[in-house]
């Protein structure tokens, strides 16, 4: 370890990589989720799976994968954010395989479908297109200051991505809300990319407009109100993330879209009273859109009493059977769960390996396994905050802020919403769902964090001695 | 930028700590509540997730598991003889829930009890399976196939008790059920289950604890009990002051009697011949709230009479007037008791005045039939002393003899009885209930078997000639099963 000092503004101190470090925890990150496949082949069949030794050797290969690109493509980046999103997406795996071999969700697949299709294999291919896309974006995006040159592309690729599901013949309407399109076989949820996307965006359009947005601004009744022009733009997302919400059924997204926002904008300007008006806009939007939609309406109904309106709805209860079902499975976990394989966590329904996989943990494993799982999330989400912290450039800092907030605003709405803290929205568990979309998205913001860490964490290439240093100050924004 | 994203951190902690509280809040603090929901399915999937334990009678069990596939529920109850055990049983069905000794004692035939943690434990270790312990009842299973049998298509009931003991030997409830029909949750279990549910017998009801019936004659027995007890009456062959024809006190309205020379007749007499007047005067004179002290220490007003299944509570009112007193003394007006009742009343009667508690499970085992707890005979109470339950024996002796209940008669036994017709339904319009009441004696004195059985909706309809007709030869098929098989 060598500290370099010289006379620019930008300290450049060399950290250790920490390859060495990542790699231990990979190894972790790889054998634990192997265990825990043979713990529910135990469980169900009474022996171990068939299929472990692939599962391990496969999943060993995508860490290995993974590792290598960052080893040599992102030298510096922090070393914890690949083992964490590894050891999910493993144990993600092993839950739908799980959840694949119940009785239950088989029967009633064929009866609503006249076929059973196990979701786990799926979900090990997505992963391995998911890990090359992961590598793509390291070995394509050297720098992610790069992105800023899409700032106007992104926003539109990002309307586009949204509005998609509207088109008609593309998109597909599943169980209320039109947030999926069909393609050539396929479901993809757009919405999942166009979080990052619209991140660039806002990151983008930020870096630029920040100064006016926070100074060029009257005050009114103790808050800083900004100009016309400048307030124009959230306005615009306001309205579209509402459109969203009304049109497609996404309560989610449109939270997720319109809280990323907020975010940023309260980074990029330091004003308070941006927090302030966002939140006002976001209750005002909620409550009108929560009594016009009925769908909504009905998820806020299930949520504030899920057995009484499970038990006036009768065959019919829907979403209220479904929050009372999961709700119970996390009371019936109790403190060290069923264990693997061994809980009733199917008894949810059709949804139980995508928006309640997040209940089977709470059966199997119990509070124990929960908060694990939570904290795990909770360090994905602390590494992205700390990498935005170290980013030296305000567009790395805002990206970085963006994604790690929109993280923990999908964590903090799916679980909350299948625990029954919040109404449920039907987001996916990011890695641990089945799902392609949100597999390769998570993937992808995941690779851009370890592109951002990298670049904050790389030490500044020694300058070049110049013969001007002595004279001129070398003044850089911050 | 620094210090918004220092705050923005503090938000996202917060968000993932609110989760952390939730999660706790209900996987440790409302688990309880939530992992016993009645809308919580799986309590019975875990309850029929392995092989229940059986219930055993005479070291044969009279239940059964079957593997049933497509179905939540991996184990299902099977019955052996179901009609004929069901008012023993009850039923344990996936979908109907379960009843009597199957849910009494669900925690020892499913595993979960804590008396059978160390199984469990050892279970654990050695890699067995959960098991179900097994229940052991009393029951005699001759003495309840006689019955049974005797009762045949009539609607009806019998309860035997073993006097010495208290050990209920036989109980039985027709028309019965097969609890095997909707033991399961398929369609065909749902369709038997309504049938049965909404039938017109009412099947399901086990008469033999769960219904009340105006005793009738056989309710002289404790008016009997309760003259000599009280000091009534000393000698049961002195004659008794009472007039023909014999009004209600206080009344104009005459107590009619089936039988004749009742006039100023002897206790003895009376009841050999079940004269109303006379029972109806002696209950008046030993006043209500005595006949309702000796009442009750037979067994009536009590609604804690756990066998371990819970019986009905016998009624002898407590305050009603004088002339309402007069006719409960013979069965009728507000006095309601169940077959076991009567039967408590029979065996403490010959049982020289001790009254046993009645029990019908002897003992519950572990899996692997190491016993866990052992039912040892009881005293509940004394409602008359030895010398006026002799006497109160004689009589019965006497009307088994030469009285009403000739066709309870087993050669070379003696055997003591009483019949009863009970008259009911407005203005006693509907058919009367035929009951009888019988023990047998050994000969060294003491009494291996007490009955009573009730035939609802009897053809006859002149007192004590049903009563003797009906329902004695059924107490009398039961008790001379018993002593067949208690040598």
């Amino acid at each position: 370890m060598s500290v370099v000092t010289n006379t620019t503004t930008i300290g450049a101190i060399e950290l250790p990589s920490r390859r060495n470090t990542e790699l231990m925890l990979l190894g972790f990150a790889v054998v634990i989720p192997i265990f825990a496949y043979a713990n529910v082949g135990l469980a169900i069949n009474g022996s171990l799976p068939p299929g472990m030794v692939l599962y391990g050797l496969g999943l060993g290969a995508l860490a290995g994968v993974a590792h290598l690109v960052v080893r040599r493509y992102a030298k510096y980046a922090d070393p914890l954010l690949l083992p964490l999103a590894t050891l999910l997406n493993g144990l993600g795996l092993v839950l739908i395989w799980r959840l694949d071999q119940s009785d239950r969700l088989q029967n009633l697949a064929k009866r609503s479908y006249g076929a059973f299709s196990p979701s786990a294999p799926n979900q090990m291919l997505y992963t391995a297109l998911a890990i090359a896309l992961f590598a793509g974006v390291l070995l394509v995006l050297k720098d992610h200051r790069v992105l800023q040159r899409f700032t106007y592309i992104s926003m539109v690729a990002a309307l586009v991505l949204l509005l998609l599901p509207l088109v008609p013949g593309l998109g597909a309407d599943v169980f209320g809300a039109k947030i999926w399109i069909r393609v050539a076989g396929f479901s993809i949820q757009p919405g999942e990319f166009a979080k990052i996307v619209l991140a660039v965006f806002f990151a983008g359009y930020l870096m630029v407009k920040r100064d006016a947005l926070a100074l060029a601004s009257r005050r009114f009744m103790g808050l800083y109100l900004p100009r016309g022009r400048d307030l124009g733009p959230i306005l615009v997302i306001w309205a579209m993330s509402l459109l969203i919400l009304i049109f497609e059924n996404d309560l989610g997204s449109s939270l997720l879209f319109f809280g990323m926002f907020v975010i940023m904008l309260y980074v990029a300007t330091e004003r308070t009273s941006w927090i302030v008006i966002g939140l006002l806009m976001s209750v005002g939007g909620a409550v009108v859109v929560a009594s016009f939609s009925s769908h909504v309406g009905a998820r806020v109904s299930a949520w504030l009493d899920p057995f009484g309106c499970w038990q006036r709805n009768g065959a019919d209860a829907g979403a209220c059977e479904q929050i009372a079902q999961s709700i119970m499975s996390f009371g019936s976990g109790g403190v060290l769960g069923a264990g693997w394989g061994q809980g009733n966590s199917d008894l949810i329904g059709f949804a139980a390996n995508s928006d309640f996989i997040f209940s089977t943990v709470g059966e199997e494993l119990g509070l124990t396994g929960v908060m694990a799982f939570l904290l795990i999330y909770g360090l994905i989400i602390e590494r992205g905050v700390r990498t935005a912290l170290a980013a030296r450039d305000p567009f790395g800092k805002l990206f970085a802020i963006g994604l790690s907030g929109a993280f923990a605003l999908q964590i903090f709405v799916v679980a909350g919403g299948v625990m029954g803290l919040i109404p449920l929205t039907g987001m996916t568990m990011p890695f641990l769902a089945s799902g392609g979309s949100s597999v390769l998205a998570n993937w992808i913001l995941i690779a851009v964090l370890i592109r951002i860490s990298d670049t904050a964490r790389r030490p500044a290439p020694a300058p070049a001695p110049s013969p001007d240093a002595e004279m001129t100050q070398v003044v850089r924004p911050s | 930028m620094n210090k918004p994203l220092r705050r923005i951190s503090l938000f996202c902690g917060l968000l993932v700590l609110a989760l952390l509280i939730r999660t706790n809040w209900i996987q440790y603090v409302q688990a309880e509540d939530l992992s016993t929901r009645k809308e919580n399915r799986r309590v019975q999937i875990a309850q029929y997730a392995t092989e229940r334990g059986n219930i055993i009678v005479a070291g044969q069990p009279i239940t059964g598991s079957a593997v049933t596939d497509g179905s939540d529920y991996k184990f299902k109850r099977t019955y052996t003889d179901g009609p004929l055990w069901a008012p023993v049983t009850g039923y344990a069905s996936q979908a109907f829930g379960s009843t009597q000794l199957e849910s009494l004692e669900d925690g020892i035939l499913t595993g979960n009890d804590d008396r059978l943690f160390f199984d469990r434990t050892i279970g654990m270790f050695t890699g067995e399976k959960k098991q179900g312990g097994n229940v052991v009842t009393t029951l005699n299973p001759e003495a309840q196939k006689a019955a049974f049998k005797a009762l045949g298509n009539n609607k009806g009931a019998a309860a035997a008790i073993d006097p010495r003991t208290g050990a209920v030997l036989a109980l039985v409830s027709t028309p019965s059920y097969d609890p095997s029909r909707f033991a399961g949750n398929s369609k065909d279990d749902e369709k038997a289950w309504v049938e049965l549910k909404d039938s017109e017998d009412k099947n399901l009801v086990n008469r033999a604890l769960r219904e009340t019936y105006p005793p009738g004659s056989t309710f002289k027995v404790v008016t009997a009990a309760a003259a000599l007890e009280h000091g009534v009456v000393k000698e049961i062959n002195d004659p008794t002051d009472t007039p023909d024809p014999y009004f209600l006190p206080g009344t104009k309205t005459e107590m009619v009697n089936h039988a004749s020379g009742c006039k100023e007749a002897s206790l003895n007499e009376a009841l050999r011949v079940s004269c109303n007047s006379v029972f109806a005067n002696l209950g008046d004179k030993v006043t209500r709230d005595k006949m309702v002290e000796t009442a009750e220490k037979f067994g009536f007003n009590n609604d804690k009479i756990d066998i371990p299944v819970r019986a009905f509570a016998s009624v002898y009112d407590k305050k009603m007037g004088k002339d309402g007193n007069a006719q409960s003394s013979i069965g009728q007006f507000n006095t309601a008791a169940t077959p076991l009742q009567m039967a408590m009343v029979t065996a403490a009667i010959a049982n020289d005045g001790k009254l046993m508690k009645p029990y019908m499970v002897d003992h519950v085992t572990s899996p692997n039939l190491d016993i866990i707890e052992k039912h040892s005979a009881q005293e509940m109470s004394r409602p008359l002393s030895a010398a006026n339950a002799q006497k109160v024996q004689e009589m019965m002796v006497n009307v088994v003899d030469k009285g009403t209940g000739t066709k309870a008669k087993i050669n070379n036994v003696k055997v003591g009885g009483k019949t009863g017709t009970a008259q009911h339904g407005e203005g006693n319009k509907k058919r009367p209930y035929a009951w009888f009441i019988s023990y047998a004696e050994n000969p060294d004195g003491t009494s291996p078997v007490a009955v009573a059985v009730v035939i609802e909706d009897s053809e006859a309809d002149r007192e004590d000639i049903s009563g003797g007709g009906l329902a004695a030869p059924v107490a009398k098929a039961v008790m001379e099963a018993v002593l067949k098989t208690q040598g």
